[in-house]
């Protein structure tokens, strides 16, 4: 039985300590963002955050997770109320299928609290890890940029526009 | 090294020679500027063989930056003196060498001296490339100039004076090059003696891996017993090898040309761009470095040869032999193992694909655990487009305490050396030079591969 | 059945509940809905489901649902369909619901696959949803007592001329729907459009961005278990021997299933379930054989080695034209994988003697059919439901999911299984493009145009579907095996290995052969554009070395030869969106390339033209921009059809430039994403420009696989314009452009 903090919200997670943390965050939490790809960290799907950084959470198993604080997509806004990156990714409508989404947003998240300006080479070096079967690319990078004029401006927060359905 | 030092060996290194003497070395005439040469001057062949040359000299590895044109130089290479931009040697007539002879071209080979009579720092390598005959040399100057021009200033080298008056370098070199360090030996093969050519010549192997004196040339005594690249080690490459299993000519040929061995690994790192030139020259070449190479390695003693039969039995066992875990100061490496390495590194799937078998793992091996530290930090990146393995990285999901724990534990379950020390801050000091080598070398542009899929597409 | 409908029935009872009854009662056997309509045929799947309850249902309370037969593979049906319908009932777009295909519920509409669904299922939308609105209007105006042309709808209700409002609700009435579709439809005028050709955003991204559920993979029901296949490690595997006693002691495991050569493992939770997999994985032997032929010999393979049908399936002959300078060439491609980034998944239940799947099959009653014939069960007791998976591109292993659920659930009846194929499983199993052969020959005349032409094409059929329960692979696995079917090619207009072969060009001297290849050394189906890919890739190369032959400008050359004049248009929208100049001059290292082509000459056309840059020192090709243009008929959500068509573009570069499955003689060896590399970030091009020529009121062309086949042509047709090197073998890889440079 360990603590694990998902989201700001403490959660005791019986699991053994080498189960990857995309399936307890699925299995246990019901939590459906992160995604099953590859297990192999070879495609970015199941990107999350710990501690602000971007990890492949089919490779981090829960041994490692001990004190440590893991953001979903789920954490970072509802539809209602969705943050600059979902917003982002919205208006853009940058999504075909949809499956490498979330994985891509967390990455960009990360990015964004690190770097708020980040170049277009800076943001392909940073997607690396990730794929896009159905060839959203130029979206998400539009996404991107688009996230972090959101987050620069001071009403970022308002979700008025066409995003919320 | 302090500075007040380097600067009191060079000036008595001139006091030394003498005033006149030491003039004349120090001062090197310019050769006249030519008309860039027309392209179609140089005979196919020559240029053919100018470019197998330049791959074994490995030139794009360093004349050649990340979103760079190739050959056009302005790779920041880090030294204990400041860092030296690579220059541009593409055949532009204002920031290249386009009006260089080739008579310009053999001296700056030879003796590391440029057109208009400069010395060049020994960041390029002419310690060994002053080995290069006169006829490949003729190659490598065809190649070089039919590549296509690229206007591209090389930016100012951050040296601080005196280091930064390339005179200096006169001092240097009357310390330390020695022409003709090659000798063709009667006593050996063709291919040997073909292999000693390339190695201490164009492939200059011990620029990176012999160690440097306290002046930054290679310690002559030393050869092949390990040097440094960026925070990379450049493994002891003779009778110290610390690889597990000993290497002989048939697993160096297979490393070498095709990246990868089964019994020691995929070359990720600085390696990855030699490995893939290599792939690209003739065979006879890669086996005649192989040939020298295992030379050089030397026979295992017997001891030595049961411990690597040791590790490939080791390798082999399935299930994999338990391990002491149960121990407290080993117990989170063991899991975190357990948890996150074990699936590719215990797969049975094997390189470049399968992640090696640690007992196998030269970097678990090895003194210095730096290698180690950097691989798990930063994992093993894909070629793009091209069939290559994946690892991942694991700088963001564990931090300095979980990565020598799990270091730790590899050390102690998979090799038989003593424990490394001061592991928390190597692994710190890895996390943050593998930031600055990950964006601002040139990639590799080949990958290992299964040799038998390696032509197909 | 019914006679034609008059929109002056009086036999409609007055509004009330009963709609929802007898609704029900016509809804729970949808397919018996799907009568053939009578002669003329009304448009698009009307045609074989003509009821218009079949597409809308309208309750008493105002709730409005629209059924498709197609699903959402997240190309945006969902949400263009709601906009057609929006738009064709004048109803606000959020008030509808969509429900997509679901054997119990929508028309049977085959397979959402061959860019088919905008043109058959939104061209039933809107002409059910059309003539909804008519009968609406009679009921109001009967009701009212006033001439139908004196109302007018408006946010879901009729409005008459002195303000008086009857909403559709208070209108409907029982099977007031339940008529069949006239042919002809009264649409709307498309300059009065509101919703249709407004780009709409996708009603299904927003709870993809923010962790709703959306895909298959989120199901979760009440006392679900996780299950995982054991797949044989290459075709024709046998399993000699599986101790597996061990894993099912180990700790949550419910059960191990054996039946033959298909073995699973269930267990409570899911990484258990992975554990134990994994175990099994090892406890199980299998005996091999080696049966596969050489990877780098295709060509001979192909055009040797297996035997064919042959048949010519066009030919135009005009003695008087001959030709003067002739060339030929040959251009092949590999097996390439659909490669889903999200592997196959499936859920399924057993409940009594029924058995429901959720599943992210492109084609719901066909796979009812096949599984529903594996397990021995009436097709009646069956239901499919789509789900969202990842994109899958055409026939992967959505299908094959599907039935291992079902298979497993039967042994756990009353408890919901989920099937998840593992990254390698999915690389390893998935159906494949087909590898394909090319040989072209023609000859210029002395005017500079062709005189004739000459296109043979090898290749497998491109559908294994539907097929019954051979073609499933738990089917095929099982202890009383179900034979793969014979291989059929798919019939012309489409085709399959033939789709695109014939031109769309005039040319004065024609012939097309089509070698048809029954039989499959690798598992293969349907993979986006199917034959298109590699018949476009080699037609429009050919094109520019015929265009090179007579020293003329590709663009021009093309036209010269093209009378079909809204592909003209879109050639030169292309052209001038990228500003092709006739004898330009690319930059140092760069090309431009330009390829067309109409998807199956008959839907969407699409002109790309690109710039790549090739490194002469490494041979990496890299797309730097490209501009394509389309035409797609109507346009319902332009931004929707832009994303396809950006998508298209850069798939099919991960395609030309990369792809390749790889095997031994016994195994496939690209099974994961290290050993089946496509593009990632460092290979995106800096720009994409998609310039939409919409035909207001003119039919839908499907618009979902009009890129890949020009995209491919248009790289390779810059990399000779970059180098001098005409490269023909897919992918056109770092290797052997090099090699090619080198030569």
């Amino acid at each position: 039985m360990m603590t694990l903090k998902v989201n700001g919200q403490d959660h005791q997670i019986e699991a053994e300590p080498d189960t990857p943390l995309l399936y307890v965050l699925r299995d246990d939490l019901k939590l459906n963002a992160a995604k099953f790809g590859c297990g192999l960290g070879q495609c970015g799907s199941c990107t999350v955050m710990v501690d602000g950084k971007a990890v492949l959470s089919c490779v981090t198993p829960m041994v490692l997770l001990e004190g440590k604080q893991v953001t979903t997509l789920e954490g970072l806004g509802t539809i209602s109320e969705p943050a600059p990156i979902q917003r982002a990714f919205m208006e853009e409508q940058s999504a075909q299928c949809g499956y490498c989404i979330a994985g891509m947003m967390m990455r960009a998240q990360a990015l964004l609290l690190r770097n708020p300006k980040p170049t277009d080479e800076q943001i392909r070096a940073e997607f690396a890890p990730h794929l896009c079967r159905c060839g959203t690319h130029m979206r998400i990078l539009r996404a991107v940029h688009r996230a972090s004029r959101l987050m620069d401006t001071a009403d970022a927060s308002s979700s008025t526009r066409r995003s919320a359905q | 090294m302090k500075k007040s030092g380097i600067v009191a060996g060079i000036v008595v290194a001139l006091l030394a020679a003498g005033g006149a003497a030491a003039f004349a070395i120090a001062w090197r005439p310019a050769i006249a500027a030519i008309e860039p040469a027309d392209r179609q001057s140089f005979s196919p062949d020559l240029v053919k063989r100018g470019r197998e040359l330049a791959a074994i000299g490995n030139c794009s590895d360093c004349h050649t930056v990340r979103g760079g044109k190739n050959f056009a130089g302005g790779l920041p290479v880090p030294t204990p003196f400041g860092v030296v931009f690579s220059s541009n040697i593409t055949p532009d007539p204002e920031t290249g060498i386009g009006r260089w002879s080739e008579e310009a071209f053999r001296r700056a080979m030879r003796s590391g001296v440029n057109r208009q009579g400069q010395h060049l720092y020994p960041t390029f390598p002419y310690d060994h490339f002053t080995n290069v005959s006169d006829e490949d040399d003729r190659a490598l100057y065809a190649f070089l100039m039919t590549r296509e021009p690229v206007h591209a200033p090389k930016p100012e080298n951050q040296l601080s004076f005196p280091l930064d008056q390339r005179v200096v370098v006169a001092g240097w070199k009357l310390l330390f090059l020695r022409r003709e360090t090659y000798q063709p030996d009667a006593s050996k093969s063709a291919e040997w003696n073909r292999g000693a050519y390339l190695v201490e010549g164009l492939a200059h192997c011990g620029a990176c891996h012999t160690p440097r004196n306290a002046l930054g040339a290679e310690r002559a005594t030393a050869s092949f017993a390990g040097g440094d690249v960026d925070n990379w080690q450049a493994y002891p490459i003779n009778a110290q090898s610390p690889a597990p299993v000993p290497w002989d000519a048939d697993a160096l040929f297979a490393y070498l040309r095709h990246g990868v061995h089964p019994d020691h690994g995929t070359a990720r790192g600085p390696m990855a761009e030699v490995v893939s030139n290599l792939s690209s020259v003739p065979e006879s070449d890669v086996r005649a470095i192989a040939t020298y190479m295992a030379d050089v390695f030397g026979s295992p003693s017997p001891e030595r040869k049961l411990r690597g039969e040791a590790a490939q039995a080791q390798a082999k066992a399935n299930p994999q032999p338990a391990s002491d875990a149960a121990s407290g100061k080993n117990a989170t490496g063991a899991a975190i193992y357990a948890a996150a390495c074990a699936s590719c590194h215990e797969s049975g799937r094997q390189p470049p694909y399968g992640g090696i078998n640690l007992a196998l793992s030269t970097a678990v091996a090895s003194p210095d655990p730096r290698n180690l530290a950097n691989i798990v930090l930063s994992g093993v990146r894909p070629v793009e487009g091209e069939r290559s393995p994946i690892m991942p990285g694991f700088a963001a999901s564990m931090n300095d305490e979980q990565i020598a724990a799990v270091l730790n534990y590899l050390r102690g379950r998979f090799s038989e050396q003593p424990p490394w020390s001061d592991l928390e801050k190597i692994v710190a000091d890895a996390r943050r030079s593998q930031t600055a080598f990950l964006q601002t070398s040139a990639r590799a542009r080949n990958a290992p591969a299964d040799p038998a899929q390696r032509d197909k597409p | 059945m019914n006679a034609p409908v008059i929109l002056d029935r009086r036999h409609v009872l007055k509004g009330s509940g009963a709609l929802i009854v007898s609704f029900s009662l016509s809804r729970a056997f949808a397919e018996e809905q799907a009568t053939p309509a009578l002669s003329p045929k009304p448009p698009g799947s009307l045609a074989t489901s003509p009821y218009l309850d079949s597409w809308i249902r309208i309750d008493a309370d105002g709730a409005i649902t629209v059924f498709t037969g197609k699903a959402e593979l997240g190309q945006g049906f969902k949400t263009a369909f709601q906009q057609i319908a929006a738009e064709e009932l004048d109803v606000p777009f959020h008030v509808l619901k969509v429900v997509t295909a679901d054997t119990k519920l929508t028309a049977n509409e085959g397979y959402t696959a061959g860019s088919h669904s905008t043109q058959d299922s939104g061209t039933a939308i809107q002409n059910a949803a059309a003539q909804a609105r008519a009968l609406l209007l009679a009921e109001a105006a009967r009701r009212l007592d006033v001439p139908a042309e004196t109302l007018k709808t408006e946010d879901a209700a009729v409005i008459s001329p002195n303000g008086r409002r009857l909403t559709y609700g208070e209108l409907v009435a029982a099977d007031m729907l339940h008529v069949q579709a006239q042919p002809k439809s009264s649409l709307k005028d498309p300059a009065s459009f509101k919703i249709m050709g407004q780009s709409v955003p996708r009603v299904d991204i927003p709870a993809k961005v923010t962790g709703g559920v959306a895909y298959v993979q989120d199901l979760r029901l009440p006392d679900m278990v996780h299950a995982r296949v054991v797949r044989p490690p290459s075709y024709g595997a046998q399993l000699v021997e599986c101790d597996s006693s061990a894993v099912e002691k180990m700790p949550g495991v419910v059960k191990v299933v054996r039946d033959g050569n298909f073995l699973a493992v269930v267990a409570e939770k899911e990484f258990a379930a992975v554990k134990a997999m994994n175990a099994l994985t090892v406890a199980a032997k299998w005996k091999e054989t080696a049966r596969l032929p050489k990877q780098d010999d295709l060509l001979a393979v192909l055009t040797s080695g297996l035997a064919s049908h042959d048949s010519v399936i066009f030919e135009r002959k005009d003695p008087l034209v001959t030709g003067a300078k002739t060339i030929e060439a040959t251009y092949t491609r590999p097996y390439q994988s659909h490669g889903s980034v999200g592997p196959s998944c499936a859920v399924a239940q057993f409940s009594d003697d029924t058995v429901t799947v959720w599943t992210h099959t492109q084609g719901v009653y066909p796979d009812r059919q096949a599984i529903a014939e594996m397990l021995r069960m009436p097709p009646a007791n069956v239901r499919c439901i789509h789900v969202e998976g990842s994109g899958c591109y055409g026939h992967n292993g959505a299908d094959d999911a599907a039935a291992d659920a079902a298979l497993i659930a039967r042994a756990l009846p009353g408890r919901p299984v989920k099937v998840q194929w593992m990254r390698e499983q999915e690389h390893g199993w998935e159906p494949f493009g087909p590898a394909m052969v090319t040989k072209l020959k023609a000859s210029l005349g002395d005017d500079g145009k062709i005189a004739d032409w000459n296109f043979e094409v090898w290749s497998n059929t491109h559908s294994m579907r539907p097929g019954g329960a051979g073609c499933l692979l738990a089917a095929q696995h099982i202890e009383q095996p179900f034979a793969v079917p014979p291989a059929k090619p798919l019939p012309l207009p489409e085709g399959g290995g033939d789709r695109n072969a014939i031109p769309i060009y005039t040319f004065r001297n024609a012939h097309v052969v089509h070698h048809f290849l029954p039989d499959m050394p690798l598992r293969i189906s349907a993979m986006r554009s199917l034959g298109a890919y590699h018949n476009v890739f080699s037609i429009e190369s050919f094109m520019d070395e015929l265009a090179a032959l007579a020293g003329a400008d590709p663009v021009e050359f093309r036209l010269n030869h093209l009378e079909d004049s809204r592909g003209r248009e879109v050639i030169q929208k292309a052209a001038e969106g990228f500003g092709w100049r006739k004898g330009q001059k690319a930059p140092e290292d760069r090309g431009f390339g330009f390829a067309f082509a109409r998807y199956k000459n008959l839907a969407a056309y699409c002109a790309i033209a690109s710039e790549v840059e090739v490194n002469r020192e490494t041979g990496r090709a890299r797309l730097v921009r490209a501009v394509a243009a389309v035409d797609s008929g109507q346009v319902v959500n332009p931004d929707g059809l832009t994303n396809q068509i950006e998508g298209a573009i850069v798939q099919s570069t991960s395609w030309t430039l990369y792809e390749s499955v790889t095997f031994d003689d016994t195994r496939i060896t690209s099974i994961d994403w290290q050993t089946y590399p496509i593009l990632r970030f460092d290979a995106v091009p800096e720009r994409i420009d998609v310039h939409i020529i919409n035909r207001p009121g003119k039919p839908f062309l499907g618009s979902g696989e009009t890129g890949q086949g020009p995209a491919a042509a248009s790289i390779a047709n810059a990399i000779f314009a970059a180098t001098g090197k005409r490269l023909r073998d897919l992918p056109l890889t770092r290797k052997r452009i090099k090699d090619a440079i080198d030569a």
